[in-house]
Formats: C-alpha cells, sequence, structure tokens
C-alpha cells in the first residue's frame, strides 16, 4: 500500500520528514510553540542553564581526555591540564566555573517557580522532574569536586560520606560501601569519576528532557500566572497571548545569554577562583590523608544545607537528626505543590503573607550559606551568664533560628496561603 | 556545671586560635608585568629553594613566557635537569626528605594559589634565631616550621623580642634590608607567575573577548528590538 506523505515538504526535508518527524518536532517544540508573551528577567534562567549543561559536557568531555583519575596522579594531571596542555586552563576554567554558575542559575530558576507558581496545578509533575535534576546536579557537583584530589576534594568527601555513618544500625557498614574502603582513596576516587562523568550526566539528560517534555505538555506558566491557553483565538485555537517560541524568545534568550556570556567570561579570565568561592586555595595542596585542614567548607552552592547540618543539635550522640534536617532541607521543595493552598498562583495577586514568607526564605537561605562558608566561632560566643545560650557560638544560634525559619516557610504555606488575601486575577496577562 | 566548664574551655581555646592567627602579613610586591624581577626571582628560586623543594608541575622551558631564551635557560639554570622541557623536579627522594627533616619540604608549583603571595613573603622575613628548634631557627608566620633558615647568609641573624613579637637585626647579612626584601620579593613574584604561568596571556585574551561579547550583546539586543516591535 502507498504510504501517504504526512508533510508537505519536498527535496532533503521531505525525504527526512517521510522517516523521521523532523518538522513537525521543529514545529511543536519551536516555530509553533506558544509561549506567554509576558515572560520577565525571571524566565531566562531554564535556557541559561540548558546552556550550561552543555558547556560542562563538552568541557568534561575535553577534560576527561587528559584527567587520570587515579590517586597517585590526579592532582598532577590537573596541573598538567592548567600548564602543558593547549588551552586546557581555559577549559577546566570553563568548567569549574561552569559548575558554580550553574547553581547560581538553577537558584535563580527555582526561586522564578517559587514566586510565580509555577509548581501549581497542572504543573506538578515538571516540578517534580525539576527538584529531581537538581538532586542529581548536587550530587554530579559533590562526585566531580573529589577528582582534583585537593586537600579539600578529599576532606570535603570524607566528611560527606562519613555523614552516612550517622543512619541508625547500618551506618558505617552502609559509609565504607560507598567509600569503597576504610577511608577515602583512589577506590573512592575511581567510583566518583564513573558516577561523574558517565551515571549522572546520562540520568540528567534524561531528566532534563523529560522536564522539557512535561513543559511543552503543560505549556509554560508567567509571571501573572494566568493559563493562556484559556483565552484562545476561536477562529485558529492559538492562544490570543502566546507567541511562537522561535523566533521570539530564542531571540530574546540570546540577549540574556550575551549578557550571561560577559559574566561567564570576566569570571573565568580575570577571576577563576572568585576570591576562595569557586576554586578554594586548599585545593592547591594535594590530598593528604595524615593531615586535616583546620577549616573544612564546602563549596559555596552547598553552604545553606552545610549549615542546616552543623545547626541542628545531636540527639543521644547521634549526628543522625542534623543529617535527617539537611536530607529534608532538600526533599522538602518536592511537597510544595501541594503545600500551597493560595488560590491564585503568581505573587502579583498572591496577598502580604506569601510575600513576607519567601523574602524570610531566601534571607534564611542566603544567611545559612554565609554561615557555611565560615567556621561556627566567627562572630565568638554568648556571654557565659546568659540563660541557655550562654557560652554558644553566636553563629550556630542564628543557624539554628534560620534554619527554623527556612524549614516554616514550606511547614506553615498551607496555613499563610490559605488565610492570605488574594488579589483579583485578570483574564488577560500584562506584559 | 559541667556545660559552663566546657564553654570556657572552649572561649579560652578560641581566643587561641585567633591569636596564633592574628600575625599580620606583609604586602608582596608582586608585578607579573615586571619581567625583570620575575628573571631574578626564577634565579633565585633556582639557586635557594629548587634543592629541597621541587617545583616539578613547571617545566624549565616554560621561563621563556618571561623573557629568557632556551640557551639562558640551558646555560645558567639547568642545574636539575640536562634537558630544557623537563620539569623542575629534584633529586632528593621524597621518603628521605620525610627522613631527615621530619616533614617533606612541599611541592612549590602552586603554593603561591595555596598560600597567597603575602604569606610567602611574610614568611621568608619572618625567621628569628631559636636555639630550642633542632635546626636553630623558627618563624613566626609558621609556628615551629621544620625549615632551617636558607637565606640566613643573605638576611643575616633576627632575634625576637616575645613581648612585642619584634625582630631585632643582631648579625647583619650580606645584603642590606632593602636587599633582602627585594631579594625575597623577586621570589615571591616568580613563585605567583609559577603558580599559574598562562595568566598573563589569560587576562589579555579576556579583554578581546569581552569586547566581541560587547558587540554581540549590542547585536542581539537590536536583533531582538526588531523581531519584538510587533509585540504588544
Amino acid at each position: 500500500m502507498e504510504k501517504k506523505s504526512n508533510t508537505s515538504s519536498t527535496g532533503m526535508l521531505g525525504w527526512i520528514d517521510e522517516r523521521f518527524p523532523l518538522s513537525s518536532f521543529i514545529k511543536n517544540h519551536l516555530t509553533g510553540y506558544y509561549a506567554p508573551k509576558n515572560f520577565n528577567f525571571w524566565y531566562l534562567f531554564g535556557a541559561l542553564a540548558l546552556f550550561v549543561f552543555v558547556i560542562q559536557i563538552l568541557t568534561g568531555i575535553f577534560l576527561t581526555m587528559h584527567y587520570k583519575p587515579s590517586a597517585a596522579e590526579a592532582f598532577a594531571s590537573v596541573e598538567y591540564i592548567m600548564r602543558d596542555v593547549s588551552f586546557g586552563w581555559l577549559i577546566r576554567y570553563m568548567h569549574s566555573t561552569g559548575s558554580s554558575l550553574f547553581f547560581v542559575v538553577i537558584y535563580l530558576h527555582m526561586f522564578k517557580g517559587l514566586m510565580y507558581g509555577s509548581y501549581r496545578k497542572p504543573r506538578e509533575l515538571l516540578w517534580l522532574f525539576g527538584v529531581f535534576i537538581f538532586l542529581l546536579l548536587m550530587a554530579e557537583a559533590f562526585f566531580g569536586y573529589l577528582l582534583p584530589w585537593g586537600q579539600m576534594s578529599y576532606w570535603g568527601a570524607q566528611v560527606i560520606v562519613n555523614l552516612f555513618t550517622s543512619v541508625p544500625f547500618i551506618g558505617p557498614d552502609l559509609a565504607e560501601w560507598v567509600r569503597g574502603d576504610y577511608l577515602v582513596s583512589d577506590a573512592t576516587l575511581n567510583r566518583f569519576f564513573a558516577f561523574h562523568v558517565i551515571a549522572l550526566p546520562l540520568a540528567l539528560a534524561g531528566l532534563i528532557f523529560g522536564h522539557l517534555i512535561a513543559l511543552h505538555e503543560v505549556g509554560s506558566n508567567n509571571p501573572d500566572g494566568i493559563e493562556i491557553k484559556d483565552m484562545k483565538d476561536k477562529k485558529t485555537g492559538i492562544p490570543l497571548d502566546g507567541i511562537p517560541f522561535h523566533p521570539y524568545y530564542t531571540i530574546k534568550d540570546l540577549v540574556g545569554l550575551s549578557v550571561f556570556l560577559i559574566v561567564f567570561v570576566s569570571i573565568i579570565f580575570f577571576a577563576p577562583e572568585m576570591g576562595g568561592y569557586f576554586l578554594e586555595a586548599n585545593n592547591f595542596v594535594p590530598a593528604n590523608p595524615l593531615v586535616t585542614p583546620d577549616h573544612i567548607a564546602p563549596v559555596w552552592y552547598f553552604t545553606p544545607f552545610y549549615s542546616i547540618l552543623r545547626a541542628v543539635p545531636p540527639l543521644f550522640n547521634s549526628q543522625f537528626p542534623g543529617v535527617a534536617a539537611m536530607g529534608l532541607s532538600v526533599l522538602i521543595f518536592f511537597f510544595v505543590p501541594w503545600l500551597d493552598k493560595s488560590k491564585v498562583n503568581s505573587i502579583r495577586y498572591k496577598g502580604p503573607l506569601y510575600k513576607k514568607w519567601l523574602s524570610t526564605f531566601v534571607i534564611s537561605f542566603i544567611v545559612l550559606g554565609y554561615l557555611g562558608t565560615v567556621p561556627s566561632n566567627v562572630w565568638g560566643q554568648f556571654y557565659i551568664a546568659i540563660p541557655i545560650i550562654g557560652g554558644s557560638d553566636v553563629a550556630t544560634i542564628v543557624a539554628r533560628i534560620f534554619t527554623a525559619t527556612y524549614f516554616l516557610f514550606f511547614i506553615l504555606m498551607p496555613i499563610y496561603s490559605r488565610k492570605d488575601i488574594t488579589k483579583p486575577v485578570p483574564k488577560r496577562v500584562r506584559m | 556545671m559541667k556545660n559552663i566548664i566546657i564553654s570556657i574551655a572552649i572561649i579560652i581555646l578560641s581566643s587561641f586560635s585567633f591569636a596564633s592567627e592574628s600575625v599580620k602579613l606583609q604586602k608582596a610586591p608582586i608585578d607579573l608585568d615586571d619581567t625583570i624581577s620575575l628573571q631574578r626571582g626564577a634565579r633565585n628560586f633556582v639557586n635557594y629553594c629548587l634543592n629541597c623543594h621541587s617545583a616539578s608541575y613547571m617545566r624549565y622551558n616554560r621561563l621563556t613566557d618571561i623573557g629568557l631564551t632556551e640557551e639562558l635557560i640551558k646555560d645558567n639554570l639547568l642545574f636539575t635537569s640536562d634537558k630544557v622541557g623537563d620539569p623542575m623536579a629534584i633529586s632528593m627522594k621524597y621518603s628521605d626528605a620525610k627522613k631527615w627533616f621530619g616533614a617533606a619540604p612541599p611541592n612549590l608549583s602552586v603554593t603561591a594559589r595555596s598560600r597567597g603571595a603575602d604569606w610567602i613573603y611574610s614568611y621568608l622575613r619572618s625567621f628569628y634565631r631559636d636555639p630550642s628548634r633542632n635546626m636553630g631557627w623558627n618563624n613566626t608566620v609558621y609556628k615551629n616550621s621544620a625549615m632551617p633558615h636558607i637565606l640566613w647568609e643573605l638576611q643575616g641573624e633576627q632575634h625576637i623580642n616575645h613581648e612585642t613579637n619584634n625582630f631585632k637585626l643582631v648579625i647583619p647579612g650580606k645584603l642590606s634590608p632593602k636587599e633582602y626584601d627585594q631579594f625575597i620579593g623577586d621570589i615571591t613574584n616568580y613563585m605567583v607567575f609559577m603558580s599559574e604561568p598562562g595568566q598573563q596571556k589569560r587576562r589579555q585574551m579576556g579583554y578581546y573577548v569581552l569586547a566581541f561579547l560587547f558587540l554581540l550583546l549590542v547585536l542581539t539586543i537590536n536583533l531582538k528590538k526588531e523581531y519584538w516591535k510587533n509585540i504588544k
């Protein structure tokens, strides 16, 4: 039976279209994907995250060509990349700066979601995909940070893997299983390398694909939180407030990308260590299992969670409550779609309660992030005579308060989002 | 009661840790455009440091980046090797060094990035006579450092006033204090260069890349305006 062509294309494209849905794919996801026309600044970071992901993969491939995943050679091979490989320094700085900026972009992207209610019905799955990506990204960054095999790489991994020992009953065995040795060693480096260069990037690529499929199924949210699909042109069926993603948003994202690249490049060429926040000074000392650094701090993007870990006091001599709190501080994002009981999506129409709580959350996140980079005695101690807190580190008490507000933002959300006085939502988006 | 004792202990201990960190570092005279200083620094480094310390991530021929020719390097600086493309290694074994000094002298290739230039400069200035140490020297920047004062012939012998922590030059060295500061300033400058030999090129290249990106930004802004002019 003669198969009828499903496309009007001719020539090369027609030949492909009869065998592969190329034209319809471009139409469905670019030229015929209608996005709300009122995207603002905050809607840039999803595309940028994808861009950084590609940068990390590409630079990662070239680094892998010269890097040696062995405890005896890793540190020297990184210096070899920095000195002897043509443009090795550029590839390495792109990768190290890229990892930090990946988190900058992801945090801003998540903040956008919280502001405009992008996790709410029907976008719950889209949000869940996102939280999974965030989780795996943290794992990816953690595994990758061991590879330069400097003192911070080594002791950071030691501290984090040791967290597993606090798991009741199976803890010590679990930590040993993760390390593949009694302490972080060559075996650990090899498996972390395997996870960093293949397992997690592959899983991330799959999840990002799922994230985009879910997005294009339900359509993009927008700063007004209005469903543009509710107001369609009767004849064409095109949303009245929608514009084709390509060329409008591809072009607009190019502007954002240019600005982003200016920031990216400024760091790479003029401040690749970023004052010790992107590349820590202690990581220029080769890993030494016999010398523990005075102050072990994770890279800045983990510090809010690290602060929570340190802030929660041990119970019955077990660090498990802190570890559980740290885990929960990330996992709690999964529940947001069902915690928000507000009648409206966007912060533009939500009441003062939500604004106050979201601000509290952001401040908590930033303060915890700062405190995670410094030793807990940084602000000294409370005067002994003060009841209860006398003698405790000031920074620890502050971290405890902000850990509480961090969690209260989520836990109290069902209450304050229901109680909040919302504003009426217009039918059409505002530019 | 127990808690109070513990917290007092914490306060006392933490004040100690602050005290040990409170040594003020001197600002090192770093100027990577000063190739004369870098060349002097390379000479000083190779003659005085590169006997116990290796710098094996650095190759000799990379010194061409600071204006030396391979001939000059071969004739004047190649003590540990006979090929100009070789890394700056030393002949002392790590295990021997550990036995002899208690701690093996660290590889100095990237020390300027881990310690910072000011630390190195201050460290090299802050040796003083201390008969209680087995090498006879101590250091205020790095207490009980295993390294003896290699440059004592040049700097002379400093004694310390333990109350004020001030030094007094008791026996003058071959160099005046000013010349000595320049000598170690050159070493520090060189070590900053050595920690990332390509850094000057990196910064130069950065300006071109930024210039390109600003042009790209102007282009993309105008492109966006053109495409979006009908969207209201």
